[in-house]
This record gives structure tokens, sequence and C-alpha cells, in this order.
């Protein structure tokens, strides 16, 4: 009899056990149902190599924030589809992601033209957006809740080029003319906009002013008919291989002018700076992070440690300084804001981020009423005492890339002119 | 603006160009032209080329023309296994025309996301002693990242041209392109010649792979800008002419660095395919059609 009642005892416990299992552990499991960031990212054509770079910098950030036990203890998880670099796709992910994977945030692709067609959805449903690398993109929408973590500045297409003209009008003799070649496609011919106007702005005469197609093989045409123009100096807007292709033919075919660069893609990935090398050399060129002091943000060295751990074997830019930091910065600044709101009220996330400053890999970031930082930071690099091509140790240390522009963050001085 | 000197600078790099366009053109015109087999994977091949090329640039310091050479065999043989797919899935059947074009387009992206997945999105690049160097003749600058890939896109085309005009074997591909009901019926088999001339054709790909790599940087998708111009130029140049493809070649490259270079780089297509349009009114067969 006493057997029985032990046994009827343990029984008790044990379903007392269980029901306190099943009923404690349900909200507990409920709270631990992960957080959905959901976005479309360029994982093929023509910006994948960015798209993907900056892919792995976000899986980093969600990597860091869940070994802290997430945001208000849900885990993040990262919901990404490939948009192919095409602006088309843009708007089916983004409304599957809303209303089939019921995503809690999102957050934008890579580029101006990537992220354009993904506002008047995030408009449609008032969300936060925190967008990756997009140009003036919000000059149109005039959306409140946009947030853009490119440091180009208020002004955006004027403030990319500025320090060129800035860097240029200290410089003896003073530049009087000026030629502008611009890829044919939307970002180029923004930052060569700009740059038509900041030329007008600084008194610049515009000897020279042409687009070019997208797969032009030769550029040396082109470099001739500058040449013959005879500008002091030459601002380009360009994507990689056109990039490429016009430094080599500027060094096949010499330049006359006393500062050349500007706007041009590609420049800052390290295949490519491996691959021409001392071509590179005086080049003024823009550009967002690299390995100088004056840009040593808590935090971004040990981002790219990690990223440059995992970047070889997915066969990404190795050294990772143009695009990565930015793409951990824009999902930390949501991060940051969904925790000092201690909720997930797209709106008040959307006011936290527009009035405070936010600590990140890149610095201190404050946006301002566009949605792009109140200040510009868009650095005017300049490539400097490059001896040989192959050589990627070159490009990992302060010196070779030294900051011209802006004086808050400069770290060196301009070899001019151009030769 | 206008100068001598820009002048001749501008025919120079145009002939030069011109070279590069015909290597790149010339496997097209034999597929497309002489087979009637429309390969709209060939800027595809021509892709996987360049970046066979770069790794072995990349890795062991081989001279890119060198890894066109040496790449040319094994994709001789890829090009013989595809029209042999080809052949026996859509040709026999009589369903290449749409099918087939359908065939081409899956083999375009599978060798893009093969590319992607083995090799990454990167741009890729290569060394070469004549890279980023030039040779001057007066006032005339010959940059040599662009004066090799003419000399080898010239002595392809002559390779070719040889090849089809003076051999047996060239003949009956000519006799393919012409009849090949007659060429059965003189006891040959149509087929295999198909498929040797379609596999040559292939072969042409890695050499014009790795010129494309010679004169600037590739990623898996570039191959797509080509697709209009090569198929431009092989019509131009007649279907199935090497000689004609070479001269189209020569006079896109002289429109595109002429229009680069007085008038504006963003007009450059636009002037070549305006040179296609006349010449199709007046000449519907292109320069050296039969």
């Amino acid at each position: 009899m006493q057997k029985i009642r032990m046994a009827s005892r343990v029984w008790m416990v044990a379903l007392l056990a269980v029901w306190m299992v099943v009923s404690f552990g349900a909200p507990a499991a409920h709270a631990a149902k992960p957080l959905k960031i959901g976005f479309s990212m360029a994982l093929t054509g023509g910006l994948a190599a960015a798209g993907k770079a900056a892919l792995l910098a976000m899986q980093i950030w969600a990597e860091d924030v869940n070994k802290k036990g997430g945001l208000l203890g849900r885990k993040v998880e990262l919901v990404y589809y490939d948009d192919q670099t095409k602006p088309a796709n843009v708007p089916g992910i983004y409304a599957k992601m809303l209303d089939v994977d019921k995503v809690d945030f999102v957050v934008s692709g890579y580029g101006t033209n990537l992220i354009v067609p993904a506002l008047p959805i995030v408009m449609e449903r008032n969300m936060v957006f925190m967008t990756l690398f997009g140009l003036a993109a919000n000059a149109k929408f005039k959306y409140p809740n946009y947030f853009q973590i490119m440091p180009s500045g208020p002004s955006p297409k004027t403030d990319w080029s500025r320090g060129f003209f800035e860097i240029a009008k200290k410089q003896s003799p003073k530049p009087r003319t000026i030629a502008l070649l611009s890829a044919d496609a939307e970002f180029a011919r923004n930052a060569v906009a700009g740059a038509r106007a900041n030329a007008k702005k600084y008194g610049l005469k515009i000897v020279y002013d042409k687009t070019y197609p997208p797969g032009t093989p030769d550029f040396t045409p082109v470099v001739r008919a500058i040449k013959a123009a005879n500008p002091d100096m030459v601002y380009i807007g360009s994507y990689p291989p056109g990039s490429v292709g016009i430094t080599k033919a500027v060094r096949e075919v010499g330049l006359n002018a006393k500062m050349f660069g500007g706007g041009m893609v590609g420049l800052q990935f390290t295949a490519i700076q491996m691959n021409l090398g001392p071509m590179l050399n005086n080049i003024v060129n823009y550009h967002f992070w690299v390995p100088e002091k004056t840009l040593n943000f808590p935090g971004v060295n040990a981002f790219l440690k990690k990223y440059q751990a995992k970047a070889p074997g997915a066969k990404l830019d190795p050294l990772g300084y143009y695009l990565p930091p930015f793409a951990y910065a824009y999902v930390q600044i949501l991060g940051q804001a969904i925790e000092a709101t201690k909720g997930f009220d797209q709106q008040k996330i959307a006011d936290y981020i527009r009035k405070n400053t936010h600590s990140t890999v890149v610095g201190k970031v404050k946006f301002g009423k566009n949605g792009e930082w109140a200040n510009s930071r868009a650095l005017m690099v300049q490539f400097q005492g490059i001896t040989k091509s192959g050589d990627i140790n070159q490009f990992n240390k302060a010196g070779v890339m030294p900051v011209l522009y802006p004086d808050s963050v400069k770290s060196g001085k301009i070899q001019y002119p151009f030769k | 603006m206008f100068s001598f000197e820009l002048f001749i600078n501008a025919l120079v790099a145009g002939l030069l160009l011109g070279g590069f366009y015909a290597a790149f053109s010339l496997g097209l015109s034999l597929s497309f032209g002489l087979l009637d087999v429309v390969n709209i994977a060939h800027p595809a091949f021509i892709i996987f080329g360049s970046y066979l090329t770069f790794y072995v640039n990349e890795n062991f310091g081989v001279d890119p023309i060198l890894a066109g050479l040496l790449f040319a065999v094994p994709f001789y043989f890829l090009g013989v296994a595809v029209y042999r797919i080809y052949y026996n899935v859509f040709e026999k059947t009589g369903a290449e025309s749409l099918r087939g074009l359908v065939f081409f387009f899956g083999i375009f992206f599978l060798i893009e996301v093969l590319l992607i997945i083995t090799f990454g999105v990167d741009y890729r690049l290569v060394r070469a002693p004549y890279i980023g160097k030039t040779f001057h003749i007066g006032s005339l600058g010959v940059a040599w990242r662009l004066f090799v890939p003419f000399l080898v896109g010239t002595a392809l085309t002559i390779g070719l041209y040889q090849f089809l005009s003076k051999t047996f074997f060239g003949k009956a591909v000519m006799g393919v392109a012409q009849d090949s009901l007659a060429v059965r019926l003189m006891g040959a088999d149509p087929i295999r010649i198909k498929t040797i001339a379609f596999g040559i054709g292939i072969a042409t790909a890695t050499l014009a792979g790795s010129l494309l790599i010679i004169i600037g940087p590739v990623e898996p998708a570039i191959g797509r800008e080509y697709i209009g111009r090569v198929f431009a130029i092989t019509v131009l140049g007649g279907l199935g002419s090497m000689s004609g493809v070479f001269l189209a070649a020569l006079i896109i490259g002289v429109a595109e660095s002429f229009t680069a270079s007085f008038i504006g780089p963003s007009w450059a297509l636009a002037v070549s395919f305006g040179i296609l349009l006349i010449c199709l009114a007046v000449r519907p067969a292109g320069l050296f059609g039969r």
C-alpha cells in the first residue's frame, strides 16, 4: 500500500513538472520567436560583388547580436532574397517578405536602383527603413522614416564630389578648367550632375562633358578626346569595368590634367587595386573607409577581422573596406534603436533614430531631415606610394590611401599635380 | 577639337578594337553563319575562357594568350559535346528553331551560375608584361593591351579563312553550309562535319576570352553586354564569311572609336547599329554574304 502511495506521488510530481514546463515554457518559447529582418540583396548580376559582401557583414552583425542573446530576448533572423540586381524584382520580394514571411522589419538592398522600388511599399506600411548606399534615393519621396547609411551628406548629389573641388581650390596653380565623364547609368549620372553643379559653384570652366554606355571595351579614344580638350581637372563617374578601362587608358595615353579621379566605383575593390597597382598612384577618388588612424572607430577593426576571416571562403573582397563596415552599421543602428525603445513600434524606432546620434563601427552617425547623414563624410583619398601590382599587403596599412578630405578625418597631404 | 593627331589615333584605336571584335565574333559566325546553329551562348563560352585564363594567370603566371591557346583543345571537345546534345535532342527531331534557342539560353545561364559558384562575383583581371604599356610612332600612340588582341584576332581570321577555303575539311564545312543533303549524297556525314566545325567555333571562344580579359576586367554576367554587338558584326559581315566578319568588325571598331573621339562615347553603339541597319537595307545579305 505504501509503495502504491509512493508511486502515485511520484506520478503526481512528474505530472506537475510536465504541467509547469508546458504552461510556463510556452510563453518562454513565444518570447524566443525570432525577430525577422527582411531585405532584398544583389547576390547575382552587376552589383553582386558588393551585395554579397554586404550580406556577409549583416550576417556577422546578426551573429554578434545573437551571441549576446538577441534583441529584447529575441534571436535575430535575416530573411533575404536575391534581387539579381534587377529593380523590377524588388517590389515583389518586399511584398512577399511582409505578407508571407511576416518579417518584423525591412531594410534595403544595396544601391540606389534597388532602394527606390522598395520605398513605395515601405511607405505604404509606414515602416522604419534603413537603407544601404542610395544616392538621393529619397529626394522625391521625402519619406520621414527613411535613413541612409552612406555618408554622402544632406545634399547627396553635390556633397559626394565637394571634397574633390575643395582640395582643388587649395592647390597652386589653381585649376581653372574641368572635364566630366560619366557612365550612362543612374548613380554615375547623379554623381557627375553634382560635380557639374560644383564646377559652376567653384568657378571652373567645363571643357568636356560626355557620357559613355556600359560595355564600352576601350577608353583610349575617350581619353584622347579629353586630353585634346586640355582640362586642368578630370572628374569621372564610372562603374568598375569603366574605372579600370579609363585608368589603363589614362596611363597609356597620358594626361596633362593636374587632378584626376573623383567618383570612380571599383578603385575601392581589392582585386582591382591589386591588378592596377602603380597605375593608381596620384588618383584622387572617393572612398568611405580606409585603414587610417583618423578612421579607427570602436569596433571597426574587430568587425573587419571577422569579415576578413570569412571573405576568402565566400570568394569576396578580401579586405572589405568599402561597403561591409557600413552594411554592418545600418543594421547595427536598427538594433540599437530597438533596444533603446524597448519595443518593436516602427514609429518610435524611427523617431529614436532621427533624434539621436548613434555609435557605430563607422563612427558617430547622426541623420538629418531627409534621412541622409546630417554632415557629409564622403572621403577623398589619394593613392600614394604603390610600387607593384599583385601585392595585397600594400593596401591593408595606413599611408597608401591617405584621407585628403574632410579635414575632420584628414590623414595626409596631396601629391600634386597628377602624374 | 579636331586635329590630325586625334584623327589618326582614333583610326588606329578603332582598327585595333575591330581586330578584337573579330576574334570575338568568328566563332559565332562559324556556328550561326555556316552551321545554322543559333548559339546565343557564345559570349558565355568566351567569358568561361576569360575565367580559365584568369585562373592559370593568377595561380601559375601563365601568359593570357598562351592560356587561351592551351584551353582551345578542351574547349573544342566541350563544343563537340554540346553540339552532340543539341543535335540528338533538337536538330534531329526538327525542334531546333525555338527549343534549340532555349537550350543555348540555358547553357548561357548555366555557365554564368557555374562561374559565380566557382569564382565568385568579383571582377577578375590578368597581369601580363604588355598591359599598361604603349609604343609610339611619331604622334601615334599604340597600347600593347589593344595591339596584342588585334594581332591575335587577325591571325585567327587568316587561319580560319585559310582553313575553310583551302583544306578539304574546310570545303566540306562550306558544302554543309550550302547544301547538307548534297554532302550526304556524296557519301560524307554532315553531322560529323558540323560537330567538328562547331567544336572549332567554341575553341575560338577561349582565345577570345583571353583577349577580353587582357583588355578589361570581367565578371560572370559581362557576356550579356556583348550579345548584341557580336550578332551585329556577324550579320553585317555576311553570315558565314570570315573575311566579312573581319571587315565588319573593323568598321564597327572604327565607327565606335571616331564617335567616341569626335561626338561622344554614348553615341558609339547607336552609330554602330545605325551602320548595320543601313547596310541591311542596301545589302540584306551583309557585306560578304551570298
